[in-house]
């Protein structure tokens, strides 16, 4: 069974390299974009926490700057 | 004035959107793992074999989804540049930043996998025949697309051009989808019809629906992962005006 799995009658090397392909796009993909995510969280980290306290202030009242830090803090 | 200025458009609120992108991610993720391992058990599995083509045919469960993604993004992606140049709507340009990525990987897929599937089918990796050859260029819309946003700094020249290539891009996708109707090509005609009868077997038509939606499904985490981090980018830009 898992043979016949493998094999597919001779296909099995076209089939399963066609699907590894997809899987490794995804993954590829998937972790380029949450490393872009995690790189733009460090920066904004870094430059709110460069700001002083009259400017922090500012920006904390803006609620997506407000959703970062806490999504942050969570990590 | 934009629309937008004008206040027209009122259905942008960027602080709910920014949370949705924030939260909807893993929810997204988990339904696409359900439903991708839902499919590759009946794409790999419980489908049958093709009487011509054998299990080769289980190669059509990823080649046709991606296939029919890559083309259906980049639509979306014209229409909304058109909507960029006449109702000058500069969000749009953001939207169709966060798809295009997933565009282009379901672009790469489509290509590399018919090409594994042409060896044992047609006895060649690859024929410049208009099907394929199309689908190429849709792959080089993507690539230079993405790359147009790497390349230009100032945000309004990036905006111009992306839009510009998108809608050049446009005329391409009608050829892919007739260039098997209108000229002799070695790739096979359309075996899903939307407006007439399918020729393709349940059997095999609903593992073909149902690794469609775990495509879609991942196009929609990618989406909401890279427009937060666009909106994030955009959030660490406002801090150095501050």
């Amino acid at each position: 069974m898992i043979n016949e799995l493998i094999s597919m009658n001779g296909h099995g090397v076209y089939v399963w390299s066609a699907f590894s392909f997809v899987l490794i796009g995804f993954i590829s993909l998937f972790l380029i974009i949450k490393l872009q995510q995690i790189k733009e969280k460090r920066k904004f980290v870094s430059k709110f926490s460069s700001l002083n306290a009259e400017k922090a202030k500012i920006a904390e009242s803006h609620i997506i700057n407000q959703e970062i830090l806490s999504i942050i803090a969570k990590v | 004035m934009t629309l937008e200025k004008k206040g027209m458009i009122k259905f942008f609120n960027y602080n709910k959107i920014f949370l949705i992108t924030s939260r909807a991610p893993i929810y997204v993720f988990f339904l696409f793992i359900v439903v991708l391992s839902i499919g590759l058990t009946e794409a790999l599995v419980l489908s049958p074999e093709d009487y011509k083509q054998g299990h080769s045919v289980r190669i059509m469960y990823v080649h046709v989804p991606a296939a029919w993604l890559s083309l259906g993004i980049f639509s979306i992606i014209s229409i909304l540049s058109f909507s960029i140049f006449i109702f000058k709507i500069k969000h749009f340009s953001l939207i169709a930043k966060s798809l295009a990525p997933s565009g282009f990987l379901f672009s790469l897929i489509a290509l590399v996998t018919g090409s594994i599937w042409g060896k044992p089918t047609w006895g060649t990796w690859w024929a410049w025949d208009a099907r394929i050859t199309s689908m190429l260029i849709l792959s080089l819309f993507y690539f230079i697309y993405l790359l147009s946003w790497r390349i230009f700094e100032n945000k309004e020249n990036a905006i111009k051009i992306t839009s510009i290539i998108a809608i050049l891009g446009l005329i391409n996708l009608p050829i892919i989808k007739f260039s098997v109707d209108w000229w002799s090509t070695l790739h096979q005609a359309s075996s899903v019809k939307i407006l007439s009868k399918t020729s393709i077997h349940p059997s095999m038509l609903i593992p073909l629906i149902i690794m469609t939606a775990a495509f879609a499904l991942f196009s929609l985490l990618i989406f909401l992962m890279k427009y937060n981090t666009e909106m994030i980018k955009n959030k660490n830009k406002g801090l150095d005006r501050l």
